[in-house]
This record gives C-alpha cells, sequence and structure tokens, in this order.
C-alpha cells in the first residue's frame, strides 16, 4: 500500500471548531476484492471536498458507505446516515408525483419535524417554486436534479453527499447545480461529491480525495495536487492523469 | 408504511391507463375461462345422411322397428343438419359448416334384421388434428348414445315379442292365426287333458309336453329381463367422497375471481417494489426512512387490499346472476383476504427480481397464468408422475389454495377451508421470507 500524499490544505476539517465529518480506516471488501482499502479523511463546515479518481476507484463505493446504503468492512463514520444528506447519481424521485409531493414525501419520511415548512424552504432555496405543483417526469434533467438534491437537504444535514451530482446535465444546468450547491456551502454545509471531471475539482472544490483502486493517493487542495504531479500550468486534467501513472495507475 | 401506501395509491390513481389494464383485463380473462369451465361441451353440429327409403322398419319377431327411429335417436345427440346427399353432406364439411356428416345406408334394415353380419354407418370428417380427435370424441360419444338408444327400442319390440308367446292373442301380423294360444296357458289346459287320459304312452306323451311347457314359459319369463341387462348391463351409481356437490357455474365463479384476485395483487405488488427501482427509489428509502420488511409489507397490503375490494365487487356482482350463498360471506371475505395477502407475497418476491415495471409485469403474468391452469388440471387428465408433478408446483404457490378456499367458503367443497387458509398462511410467510432475501441481495 503506499502512503496517502497529505497536500496544503489536509485535513481542513480540522481546522476552526473541528471536522464536520470523520472518516477513519474504512475497508470493504466484495469477496476477494477490496473496493475501499483504509480510507480516511476529514471534513470541516462549508467545505467542498471532490472524490475524484478513475473507474472502480471506489468513489460511489465510498458515497454508500457515507450514506448507510452499503455497511464498510471495517473503519468507522463519526456520522449516522440519517445526518447525511444523500444525492445519488440519478435523481431518485416519483416522477408520477409533483415536486412538492416528493418534498413533503420524503420530509415526512425523514421525520421532519415541520414538513410544510421545509418543503416551502427547499422550494425557495432550489428556486423551484413556480414549479412546485408540476409532476416531476416532466421537468428538464437540471431541474429533476435540483429536486434530488433537494430532497437530500430536506432534514437540513450538516453534511451532503453527492454522487456525480452533474454527470447527466449540460453545460447551463451544470453551472447552475454548482452555483446552488456553492451556496450550500458558503452557508456552512459540508459538501462531499464524487465526480469524474477533474475540471470540476479544480473549479468547485476546496479539497481534492484522489482514490485509485480503492486506495486513498491524494488529499489536498486542487493546488496542491497540481504542485505533487510537477504541473505548474495549471492543466489540472494532464496533472491528475500523470499523477496518476506516477502511482503506477492507469 | 403510511406515507408509502399513500404515495403508491396516488400514483395509481394517476396511472389511469395501468388502472384500467389492472381491472379490465383480468376481469376479462377471469370471465372468459368462467364463461368456458360453466359451460359443458356443446352437441356438435353433424349433417346426416339418411339413404334409407322412409317408411323402412326392422322386424324383431313379430314386432316391427321403423329404421326412422334410429335416425331420430342420433339427431337428438347432435345439433343435426339435414343433408340430401352424400355429396352435399362433403361439401358442407369442406365449407365448415358442419364438424363432420353420418351416412345412414339404404341396406341398414336388412343388416340388423339378418343378424349375421352387423350393420354399420359411414362417417365422413375433415380437418387438422384437433379437429380430427374432436370429431372422433364427440361423434363416438353420440353414436353410442344413439345405438344405446334404438337398441333400447329393438329390445323393446323383442319384449312385446315375447310377451305375445308367453300370453298369446293376435299377433296382428298378416296371415297369422287369430286368437293364439299363450306359452303360459299351455299347462294349465293340458293338466285336464291328462287327467282324463288313462294311463299308457299316449299321457306319458303328454305329461312331458306339459313338463316342456311349464319349463319353456318359465325361462321364456326371464329373457325379458336378460334383454334389459343386456341393453345397459352396468348402471353408475356416483358417490362424492367429501363435500358438497358443487355445480359447475357457481365453481366457474369461483375460479374467475380467484383469477382476477391474483393478477391484480401479484401485479401491483410486484409492479410496486419494481417502481422503486425503476425511480432510483430503492436505495434513498432503505437508507433509513422504511425498513425493508416494512417496504415489502407495504407494497404486498397495495396488491392484496386493491386486489381484495376488486374481488369482492365481482363476487358480489357476479352473485346478482348466480345464487350464491350469502349467509357465508363473512367465510368469502376471509379467504379472499388471504388469498391476496399470499398473492401479494408472491407479487414482492415476484418484484426483488425485476428493475423495471414492465419487467416485473412480464414476469409476474407469465408466472401467474400457467399456475392457475396447471392448478385447474384434474386428477387422471394427464399421467400420474405428470399429475403429481402438477400436484407440487400448484402446493407451492397460492393459485390452487386460494382457489380451494374461496370454493370452499362458497361452495362449501372439500378440503375445509381450514385446511386451505392454513396453507396460504404458511404461503404468505414463504414468499415473505424469499423476498426479503431477494431484497439483501440487492443491497
Amino acid at each position: 500500500m503506499s502512503e496517502t500524499l497529505a497536500g496544503a490544505g489536509a485535513g481542513a476539517g480540522a481546522g476552526l471548531g473541528g471536522p464536520v465529518l470523520s472518516v477513519r480506516d474504512l475497508a470493504m471488501r466484495y469477496g476477494e476484492r477490496e473496493a475501499l482499502r483504509g480510507v480516511s479523511f476529514d471534513a470541516g463546515a462549508g467545505e467542498l471536498v471532490a472524490v475524484v479518481g478513475p473507474n472502480g476507484a471506489g468513489k460511489t463505493t465510498l458515497l454508500s458507505i457515507l450514506a448507510g446504503i452499503q455497511r464498510p468492512s471495517a473503519g468507522s463514520v463519526s456520522r449516522a446516515p440519517r445526518e447525511i444528506g444523500w444525492v445519488p447519481q440519478s435523481p431518485a424521485v416519483y416522477a408520477k408525483l409533483s415536486v412538492a409531493e416528493n418534498l413533503e414525501l420524503f420530509a415526512r419520511l425523514e421525520k421532519v419535524a415541520d414538513p410544510a415548512r421545509a418543503v416551502e424552504r427547499m422550494l425557495e432555496q432550489t428556486g423551484l417554486g413556480e414549479r412546485a405543483g408540476e409532476q416531476v417526469g416532466r421537468l428538464s434533467g437540471g431541474n429533476r436534479q435540483r429536486v434530488n438534491v433537494a430532497i437530500g437537504l430536506l432534514a437540513d444535514p450538516p453534511v451532503l453527499a453527492l454522487d456525480e451530482p452533474s454527470s447527466a446535465l449540460d453545460p447551463a444546468q451544470r453551472a447552475r447545480l454548482w452555483d446552488f450547491v456553492g451556496s450550500l456551502a458558503a452557508a456552512g454545509t459540508s459538501v462531499v461529491f464524487s465526480t469524474h471531471d477533474v475540471n470540476e475539482v479544480q473549479r468547485y472544490a476546496k479539497r481534492a480525495l484522489v482514490l485509485a483502486e480503492g486506495e486513498l493517493l491524494f488529499d489536498g487542495s486542487p493546488e496542491a495536487l497540481l504542485a505533487a504531479a510537477g504541473e505548474e500550468k495549471g492543466d489540472f486534467e494532464g496533472a491528475f492523469v500523470s499523477f496518476l501513472h506516477g502511482r503506477g495507475h492507469r | 408504511m403510511r406515507w408509502l401506501l399513500e404515495k403508491d395509491l396516488l400514483i395509481l390513481r394517476r396511472s389511469r391507463l395501468t388502472v384500467a389494464l389492472l381491472v379490465i383485463y383480468p376481469v376479462a380473462i377471469a370471465l372468459l375461462i368462467g364463461l368456458a369451465l360453466s359451460r359443458g361441451p356443446t352437441k356438435p353440429r353433424v349433417a346426416i345422411v339418411n339413404e334409407t327409403p322412409p317408411g323402412q322398419t326392422i322386424a324383431v319377431g313379430s314386432e316391427h322397428v321403423a329404421v326412422g327411429r334410429y335416425a331420430e335417436e342420433l339427431f337428438s345427440q347432435v345439433q343435426s343438419v339435414h343433408a340430401s346427399s352424400r355429396a352435399q353432406a362433403i361439401a358442407a364439411i369442406k365449407s365448415g359448416r358442419v364438424l363432420a356428416a353420418v351416412v345412414i345406408p339404404r341396406n341398414i334394415a336388412a343388416r340388423v334384421s339378418s343378424g349375421l353380419s352387423q350393420a354399420s354407418l359411414e362417417v365422413l370428417y375433415n380437418g387438422n388434428a384437433l379437429e380430427q380427435s374432436l370429431v372422433q370424441s364427440q361423434l363416438s360419444s353420440a353414436l353410442a348414445q344413439a345405438n344405446l338408444g334404438f337398441s333400447e327400442q329393438i329390445q323393446g319390440a323383442a319384449a312385446q315379442a315375447i310377451g305375445l308367446l308367453l300370453k298369446g292373442g293376435n299377433l296382428g301380423v298378416l296371415g297369422a292365426p287369430p286368437d293364439l294360444i299363450g306359452l303360459s296357458q299351455i299347462p294349465s289346459g293340458l293338466k285336464g287333458i291328462i287327467a282324463r287320459q288313462p294311463p299308457g304312452p299316449d299321457r306319458r306323451q303328454l305329461e312331458r309336453m306339459d313338463a316342456f311347457a311349464q319349463f319353456a314359459a318359465q325361462n321364456l319369463g326371464l329373457a325379458k329381463n336378460v334383454l334389459s341387462t343386456i341393453g345397459q348391463p352396468i348402471q353408475i351409481k356416483s358417490t362424492l367422497i367429501s363435500g358438497r356437490r358443487t355445480p359447475l357455474n357457481t365453481f366457474a365463479v369461483v375460479v374467475a375471481v380467484s383469477i382476477s384476485l391474483m393478477f391484480v395483487a401479484v401485479l401491483l405488488a410486484s409492479g410496486g417494489l419494481a417502481l422503486e427501482r425503476e425511480e432510483n427509489t430503492l436505495q434513498r428509502l432503505v437508507r433509513g426512512l422504511a425498513s425493508r420488511e416494512g417496504l415489502l409489507a407495504e407494497k404486498a397490503l397495495l396488491g392484496a387490499g386493491c386486489s381484495f375490494l376488486l374481488a369482492f365487487a365481482m363476487l358480489a356482482g357476479i352473485g346478482a346472476f348466480v345464487s350464491l350463498d350469502w349467509s357465508r360471506a363473512g367465510l368469502w371475505l376471509a379467504s379472499l383476504a388471504l388469498g391476496a395477502l399470499a398473492f401479494g407475497t408472491l407479487g414482492v418476491a415476484i418484484g426483488v427480481l425485476a428493475r423495471e415495471v414492465r419487467a416485473a409485469s412480464l414476469l409476474a403474468f407469465l408466472t401467474s397464468l400457467p399456475l392457475a391452469f396447471l392448478a385447474l388440471v384434474p386428477a387422471g387428465a394427464v399421467a400420474s408422475g405428470l399429475y403429481d408433478a402438477i400436484g407440487v408446483i400448484s402446493f407451492v404457490f397460492p393459485f390452487k389454495a386460494a382457489l380451494q378456499a374461496l370454493d370452499a367458503a362458497v361452495n362449501q367443497s372439500a378440503p375445509g377451508i381450514g385446511v386451505s387458509l392454513a396453507h396460504l398462511a404458511g404461503l404468505v410467510v414463504l414468499f415473505g421470507l424469499l423476498a426479503r432475501v431477494g431484497l439483501r441481495r440487492l443491497d
């Protein structure tokens, strides 16, 4: 096992007020295959943490464990699944229900104290107020994803886990989504997201976790990742690829 | 569970086409099967070519039976279509107007009267293997019935001839002597003559004649009984071992309702669970918003509840046309409720296997329909080994148990309702466990 490279900004969650989320020695085995190997990291309040890596790196497994969908073979997560809002890659919403009905249903299932208020708040926050009565099946992909994110935020969780949230969106929808996620982080929500798009990491993340074959290879700021790859000019995608090559991953 | 159930009902209410199909399709299939079961086999449509001359008779001793009576017997066993010639009959078969044709030949009277060679009919038919098999089975039965009826008439004529021989009188045959003495009257007449005869060879000869006349009269009297025995050597007495004799139409009602109960419950429960996977909401729900057991129970209840209401409405509706014992309505409800629950749990067990509603519906349909047909296969209709295999399959799926429970509730048939309800409860547990294991496999 190689050593995790800690770049500048690593362990930022340990800063002011301490980490909101602490993950320690997380491991996941599927029979002989190790999907995660001793992954540890912290996330602080308002921090945007990107989990990036090639296919099969263990990104979705990591987020599934944070969301409580899978139980790890070993290790711990400081927060209970109910304290972590989860936004799956494909919108997990009922197409035949309206935006408001979807939000209300999940608010009730989340046992939110005031479901009506929570729905109102999320409609306002996501800018979907005018579409509240529209069936989700008739919305655009971008708006459907906003409903998907809104459901993850209904219980006002301190941590939000997003699994490749922008993968099915066009550039304009993607920009709107990141504006919204940025505003959440600015309001103090700790956001952990997985992505294939390394440019999103450079543009939006405060920290990057680089996973490959279940192993955490890097934990630090995007700038530190550039430096670690010897790319000072700012070609983040090239830096990321050469970083992986340098550690024997293709 | 309450919120999920409300959500599913709301989705169902908005899926009008699905609801319409869920109601109309099983009800239509159920009614078709019910109708097919309640109507006995119809008489085959057969052309009859009677080549015998009008008024031709078959002589039985001094009695005569009109050949036309045979044709009448045959007409009563089939839906007869008169054909004046063989060619016309063949044309009718080819056009599909009749299933087959029977030709009664010109020489039938001579053949029957001769007692030397058997009379024969000609059966003409056409068509594929199925139609040929239908002709064989339906016509052989109709001809056997006609033969039996005709032989009874001949037997009656023979009995009359024997009676005349015994009692005497006028034969009514041209040239026959009037007021013939009967065989049974000879002994009493001879007794007086013998008493007046002196002992000697004449008296002994008369005594021998008397003994023969007595013996002949006694045995000829028995011959009438023998004739009726030959006409129908074995009579059939039916005994139902357990339960009550069930009229075919009320059994058809039970079959129709059970099929609807099955389709609606299985399709809704499997589709409801598959919808959670299709919409990607299953993972969101099982991460703590709803327990896996609760989710399965909710889907099973959704299917069971809707199918229960539909099936009861169907039973009550049909009850307006078919005589049903409403004092047993409590038992109907119990059997429908447990049957619906068993089908609902079968539905969720199917639902965990499918990722999409369409796949779940197809799987549910492909599983349910053969099960219903298998459960209706009567003992003796197939080879014993195959029937045993069918029995095992029918035992581990809820259709037969639900059918038996409802049949017991509606018709008081065997086995009792308690056995069937216990069987259904066992199947609820079995399929509930299978569904739970299947859901764990998805984790």
